[in-house]
């Protein structure tokens, strides 16, 4: 487990708690991924890496990424190190918390290696400055395959591949192609295609018709999207993570270390819990799974008094925490 | 008028009608203009991008540059959106390719709520100000091997800060109080970082607007879940498409959605979420409304605001009244029966 910074602390402490109380066999290592400098680029420390690599599974809170101050963001650091290229993010309404859509059901699947965010940036002269969107054929393919094989095991029947090649047309154009050439190897499972915009307009107007797809897209598109999908359930307290690779999974809450509550006991842990949930299933540990996933999301609909600040409600991470233990 | 007809404003506007669509909805403002006696003569020009991409504008067809050079005479047009291609050759689209060469930097958005329109989300009443010439659309790729390509994102200080005030000044103007500057920062923080600290500094200089920053994911989910909380938000080219596709679904459609593209010498008015609609093309369906909004705000452009008055309020009129809908709103009428209301409600009124 790294616990990570601002409120990482408190929602990993819920998660320990109700893990302890579900008593669901795992003993927990915690790593300190606070990063040290090599050669002036931003590393994680070795402890760390060995502790990840020995347990192939890791549970992570939010890590602080300022605005600005010129370092490779240590998730960035976390999902290069470990070679974590695809990012699969669910996102369901919870039933018996409103919000103005009701029928969200939507997995995306996000290149997480290269795209936007290769790091890879000139200043031409002063004033100009270019960055540089890397597309590979290499990490295209092995996202796409893992989107038709997360499909296949999921039983949905179709991908939808979310690009831009109408403007990009030699970056997401090889994405799409990749994809397509994928596609072949997967006869059972339909490809489709849809421009970002269209998604957007599309998922805003009415969500319900994205649950037949496992989505798959560029790196920015998939940040972007995931974001706009939690916005329709709720807010990224609710939606949980996983980053996958060959070897190592990292699963994470998308939120941010929210400095602003950090250390006030006012966090909520459900998006940490809900990742953790994606990690027993990973682990084969499905009936925990179902367990607390059920104790989380009866307690997030069983009122205002049992959920926090930032779903409108009054509790504090300690009474959300003791509520879920309580419906275990 | 710049309409696949593009319709410049004649002699003095021109009109040009884009595909899918864009010729019917285009049909739909030239009636309400020839009723109305506006005093603006179109002229006419008919463009399609269902053709070959082109290296340069003087490799397109002759329409492509009688559009530009009726643009260039007019300055003022009106246009229907242009279909491109997903294909492979890696020419931009005649769309960028006339932004380009007029140096049309700027593109709005109007993403308001329509009373009589239901919607999920209420009061919503933001402006997206687009930068419209660089960024992720600059058309530059790279292809070192088969296998590897690398899109070139631009971002320079001037048109960011041309941009920047393009935006405030907009905001001042049309008595806006704040500007939301999106971008991804904290990943690209040279290029972006570049668009973000430019227009923070020069917000500086308008001390009566309050200027913050929000990055595009956190941006599009506060779009879906407080958009009340946007005023005038400003942005770089790519995050610009993505937030207003998500504007138009907040508020009933991208038939609901008024825009231009502005540079220093040219506005081309043009609906804000530039949707081609192909596949409700030759149907008779197309809502019109975002096309009549957007010859509205260039009457207004135009200083004709008498007549921009009154068709933005007959259009609403029968917005509101809800009896004549197109198919995207829930209704059965088509453009033209939509169009017909309003006329009588000018008739009316
Ligand atoms: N788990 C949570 N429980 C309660 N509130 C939260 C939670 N996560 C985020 N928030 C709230 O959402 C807002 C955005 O916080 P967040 O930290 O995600 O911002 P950020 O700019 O993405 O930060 P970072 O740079 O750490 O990613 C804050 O006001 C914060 O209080
Ligand atoms: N004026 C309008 N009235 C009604 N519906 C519209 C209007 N403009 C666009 N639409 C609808 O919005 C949707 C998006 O438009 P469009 O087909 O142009 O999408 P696109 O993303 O530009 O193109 P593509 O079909 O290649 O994805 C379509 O369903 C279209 O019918
Ligand atoms: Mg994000
Ligand atoms: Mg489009």
């Amino acid at each position: 487990m790294i616990e990570g910074d601002g409120i990482g602390v408190e929602i990993s402490e819920a998660v320990k708690d109700i893990y302890k109380a579900a008593k669901v066999p795992i003993d927990w290592e915690l790593a300190d991924v606070t990063p040290i400098f090599v050669d002036g680029k931003t590393s994680i420390p070795p402890e760390a890496i060995e502790s990840i690599n020995k347990n192939k599974v890791a549970l992570k809170g939010p890590l602080a990424t300022p605005v600005g101050k010129g370092h490779v963001s240590l998730n960035l650091t976390l999902r290069r190190t470990f070679n974590l290229f695809a990012n699969v993010r669910p996102c369901k309404s919870v039933v018996g918390f409103q919000t103005p859509y009701e029928d969200v059901d939507t997995v995306l699947i996000r290149e997480n290696t290269e795209g936007e965010y290769s790091g890879i940036e000139h200043v031409v002269v002063p004033g100009v400055v270019q960055s540089i969107k890397l597309i590979t054929r290499a990490a295209s393919e092995r996202v796409a395959r893992y989107a038709f094989e997360y499909a296949r095991s999921i039983g949905k029947k179709k991908v939808l591949v979310v690009h831009k090649a109408t403007v990009m047309k030699y970056g997401d154009g090889l994405f799409l192609e990749s994809a397509q050439k994928i596609a072949k190897e997967f006869p059972d499972i339909e490809i489709h295609t849809e421009l970002i915009d269209r998604t957007c307009l599309n998922m805003v107007t009415n969500p319900a018709p994205y649950k037949e797809y496992v989505m798959v897209m560029p790196n920015l598109y998939g940040d972007i999207m995931s974001d706009l999908s939690s916005g329709l359930i709720g807010g990224l307290g609710l939606t949980p993570s996983g980053n996958m690779g060959d070897e190592v999974s990292i699963f994470e809450a998308v939120h941010g270390s929210a400095p602003d509550i950090a250390g006030k006991g006012l966090a909520n842990p459900t998006a940490l819990l809900l990742s953790s949930v994606m990690m027993l299933r990973h682990m084969g540990l499905n009936d925990e799974a179902a367990r607390i996933e059920k104790a989380v999301l009866d307690t997030i609909a069983s009122g205002k008094e049992n959920i926090t600040r930032d779903l409108k409600g009054t509790a504090s991470t300690k009474h959300f925490t003791e509520q879920v233990i309580s419906r275990l | 008028l710049l309409s696949t007809h593009l319709s410049t404003i004649g002699k003095d506007t021109n009109i040009k009608k884009g595909d899918g669509i864009g010729a019917e909805i285009t049909d739909s403002v030239k009636t309400i203009f020839k009723a109305e006696n506006v005093p603006v003569q179109w002229e006419q020009v008919d463009v399609t991008g269902l053709v070959e991409p082109a290296n340069s504008l003087a490799e397109y067809p002759d329409a492509y540059q009688e559009a530009i050079r009726s643009l260039q005479r007019n300055k003022v047009g009106l246009k229907g959106i242009l279909y491109t291609p997903v294909d492979r050759t890696g020419h931009p689209s005649f769309n960028v390719a006339l932004r380009k060469e007029l140096d049309i930097f700027a593109s709005l958005a109007l993403i308001k709520n329509i009373p009589g329109v239901e919607t999920r989300l209420k009061d919503i009443d933001m402006v997206l100000v687009r930068e419209n010439t660089e960024g992720e659309y600059s058309g530059l790729e790279h292809r070192p091997t088969p296998d590897i390509v690398e899109s070139l994102k631009i971002i320079t200080s001037y048109n960011s800060e041309r941009i920047g005030r393009f935006a405030f000044d907009f905001a001042i103007t049309n008595n806006r109080k704040k500007v939301t500057v999106i971008h991804k920062a904290n990943i690209m923080k040279a290029s972006d970082g570049l668009f973000r600290a430019t227009i923070k500094k020069l917000g500086e200089q308008y001390p009566q607007i309050t200027v913050n920053d929000m990055i595009v994911d956190n941006a599009s989910m506060q779009a879906v879940s407080w958009p009340q909380q946007f005023d005038v938000l400003v942005t770089p080219n790519l995050y610009g498409t993505i937030l207003s596709n998500i504007g138009a679904g907040l508020i009933g459609g991208p038939g609901l959605v008024p825009g231009a593209s502005i540079g220093r010498e040219h506005a081309v008015f043009e609906p804000g979420c530039r949707h081609v609609g192909l596949d409700i093309k030759g149907r008779n369906s197309a809502n019109p409304t975002a096309m009549i909004l957007s010859a509205v705000m260039m009457l207004r452009h135009l200083g004709l605001d008498g007549y921009a008055d009154r068709i933005s309020k007959a259009t609403y009129d029968v917005i509101a009244e809800g009896k004549t809908r197109t198919p995207d709103l829930g209704g059965n009428n088509t453009t033209t029966e939509f169009t017909r209301a309003i006329l009588d409600q000018l008739e009316k009124a």
